[in-house]
């Protein structure tokens, strides 16, 4: 439960629901949104303090971020596990990458189809989560996650095969879409567009089913929820999320191929919403942020440790996947509900200080 | 029909290493209610580790089979102390990613220490393959089968009759009654855990022998959880019968379908199964059935 500040009273409760509440929290809201508005065109210095491309860096985290609301609706809210979501990714951006090269639809319209497309797949291997949960449910997934990869490894009139497909960089209504820039603008509308909507969906009463669902779900049916139905419908909002991000991909990157969506993005999209707070709207921005900046952060020891030692750089690359198992099992042992929760314990002790109750 | 045949065999080899995996995990996951996500890890821990035994160190076999056993021992004891005992009572969503976190570290730090290149074990087996009619097999999978039935018996006596199987057993079956009798539950997972890793060692040495040791044998560890669904997630024979079953149908699917789909059937085949098994019968052919009522 989070704190108000003092002073502040609630006199509707249009006031009561608002999603950005207090003028301090608004303040620093519209400040963000001009920082993130203004970003491609004071990154230069980013650039030379981080030593990468910062645009192309936040490009992937919007759509990661996109993936990790997705997936964050299924696992957070609905209590449901997926290690499929990977596959599902890899749906959209094959099913955008097809769309657009080969039946020459409109990367406009491609994008939503990919979305529609991968929703309907995840919504096929959601049908045995109207019989399993837990465990089970996490196993047929992550069969899910194999069967999709063999399909676009050997299905090759349509995929391509091991070769994959290369994408020609889209153009929106006349704009190119090719450059860093412009597509920036194209993801974080997106991202904001998502964000809201995910922020909102849990206020709907199918959010609030999901919800229910997850806590106790013979209560939940008890009470009168479609059980089976808003298992489905969430795995179908889940991959329809997961699917445009994996259509952003595939016209960022240009080129798709099989390998990027094995199970390793399955993992890490979990890792995501696990580290960021599963559940949680920022939570799941969180993770996602942290996850795209941690292989450039460990970049610099490894950078560190080859000019001292030259042998240690093949070492230190089979070791980065480690470290990322360690930072999972850490996280879980010591910080269970995320960074999310540990953001609200801090910014609430500075609330009460100096008093600790 | 020789070919049949011939395939057959080669997936009953193949099948009793996946059954001995399975029942490391069926153990775990009856006593502790974890799935294992890290079980091809172990597998593949403790193949390196006997190769380097036995090419580095120039261990006669046996020993360095024994000198395994016992590294995988104090292994399975440091990981259920470290990571799986604080884990006790979490959601089933943090104990899978936790295991997952595991396998991550596990096969990168083998990955550090031994490379990612294919080795190949010292010949332990005999050569000469064995014909009978126009079967040709080679003798390891004929021993491989043995050593993997050995094991299997060997594990029934142990949970049959062993004062430590019998507490094994009860506290499968109820935590808390085994508490309140005097079974140490915390032992009883940790020497769960322990068994877990010794079927896994003992599965990676004989699919080393076959395959060779690199990276690609953790994904032995994925090829069990078709058979322990097939199976049930909580029954012994049922991981046994699933793993003979999973190995049969791979190496059959190899053998026939690979000219339909242009190869690679082997590696999805089992994941097909399992999920057409989900679909019909949810917990499997030996599993039991919870069942919730309001």
């Amino acid at each position: 439960m989070s704190l108000q500040q003092s002073g502040i009273f609630h006199e509707t409760y249009k006031e009561d629901m608002a999603i950005f509440q207090t003028p301090f929290i608004k303040f620093w809201m519209i400040g963000f949104f001009i920082f993130l508005a203004v970003f491609p065109w004071i990154n230069k210095p980013f650039n030379s303090m981080f030593n990468t491309n910062t645009l192309y860096l936040m490009n992937l985290i919007g759509i990661y971020i996109i993936g990790a609301h997705g997936l964050n609706i299924l696992t957070g809210f609905t209590g449901q596990i997926s290690l499929g979501h990977g596959a599902f990714m890899g749906v959209g951006a094959y099913a955008s990458a097809i769309l657009t090269i080969k039946a020459g639809i409109p990367f406009w319209f491609a994008l939503p189809m990919a979305g529609l497309i991968t929703a309907l797949v995840g919504m096929v291997f959601g049908i045995p989560s109207l019989r399993l949960k837990g465990l089970y449910l996490a196993i047929a997934t992550m069969a899910a996650q194999f069967i999709i990869g063999y399909a676009m490894r050997n299905w090759s009139a349509l995929t391509g095969g091991s070769t994959g497909l290369v994408v020609s960089s889209p153009t929106f209504f006349g704009i190119d879409m090719g450059t860093d820039r412009s597509y920036y603008y194209l993801v974080y509308t997106i991202v904001i567009a998502t964000t809201l909507y995910t922020k909102n969906l849990t206020r709907t009463r199918p959010g609030r089913a999901f919800v229910a669902i997850r806590d106790r779900y013979l209560a939940a049916e008890v009470i009168g929820v479609n059980v089976w139905f808003y298992r489905i419908l969430s795995f179908g909002i889940s991959s329809f999320l997961v699917g445009i991000a994996g259509g952003l991909w595939a016209h960022y990157v240009l080129v798709v191929n099989d390998e990027a969506f094995g199970i390793w993005l399955s993992v890490q999209y979990l890792a995501m919403i696990i580290i960021g707070g599963m559940g949680s709207v920022l939570g799941a921005i969180y993770g996602a942020v942290f996850m795209t900046l941690l292989p450039i952060m460990l970049r610099i020891p490894e950078h560190a440790l080859t000019q001292v030692y030259p042998g240690v750089f093949a070492i230190f690359q089979s070791l980065t996947e480690g470290v990322f198992g360690l930072i999972i099992i850490l996280f879980l042992i010591f910080e269970p509900d995320g960074l999310a929760a540990r953001w609200h314990t801090v910014k609430n002790y500075w609330k009460l200080w100096p008093f600790s109750y | 029909m020789w070919f049949f045949l011939q395939l057959l065999i080669q997936g009953l080899a193949i099948g009793s290493v996946y059954a001995l995996v399975a029942l490391g995990f069926v153990l775990i996951y009856k006593a502790s209610s974890v799935i294992n996500f890290a079980q091809g890890e172990l597998l593949m821990v403790g193949a390196y580790i006997c190769l380097a035994l036995l090419t580095t160190y120039q261990v006669p076999f046996w020993a360095g089979f024994f000198l395994t056993m016992i590294f995988s021992v104090i292994l399975a004891l440091f990981i259920e102390r470290l990571v799986l005992r604080p884990m006790i009572g979490e959601p089933a969503i943090s104990i899978i990613m936790i295991t997952i976190g595991l396998s991550l570290v596990l096969k990168s730090v083998v990955a550090a220490i031994w490379g990612t290149q294919i080795k190949v074990f010292p010949p332990i087996f005999p050569q000469v393959p064995v014909k009978v009619g126009e079967i040709v097999v080679s003798q390891v999978y004929i021993y491989t089968f043995g050593a993997a039935m050995v094991f299997l018996v060997l594990f029934a006596l142990f949970f049959k009759y062993s004062r430590m199987g019998i507490a094994m057993r009860a506290t499968a079956n109820s935590n808390q009654v085994a508490l309140s009798m005097g079974i140490s539950v915390k032992k009883v997972f940790a020497i769960s855990w322990c068994v877990a890793a010794v079927v896994s060692a003992v599965g990676g040495i004989l699919i080393g022998n076959i395959n060779g040791v690199n990276s690609t044998l953790a994904g032995v560890g994925l090829k069990v959880f078709p058979a322990v669904i097939l199976g049930g997630l909580d029954s012994i024979p049922g991981a046994v019968l699933g793993g003979l079953i999973i190995g049969i149908l791979e190496n059959l699917s190899g053998g026939y379908l690979d000219q339909f789909f242009g190869g690679g059937v082997k590696e999805v085949a089992p994941f097909v199964v399992l999920v057409i098994i989900l679909m019909i019968k949810p917990y499997g052919l030996f599993g039991t059935e919870e069942i919730e009522r309001v």
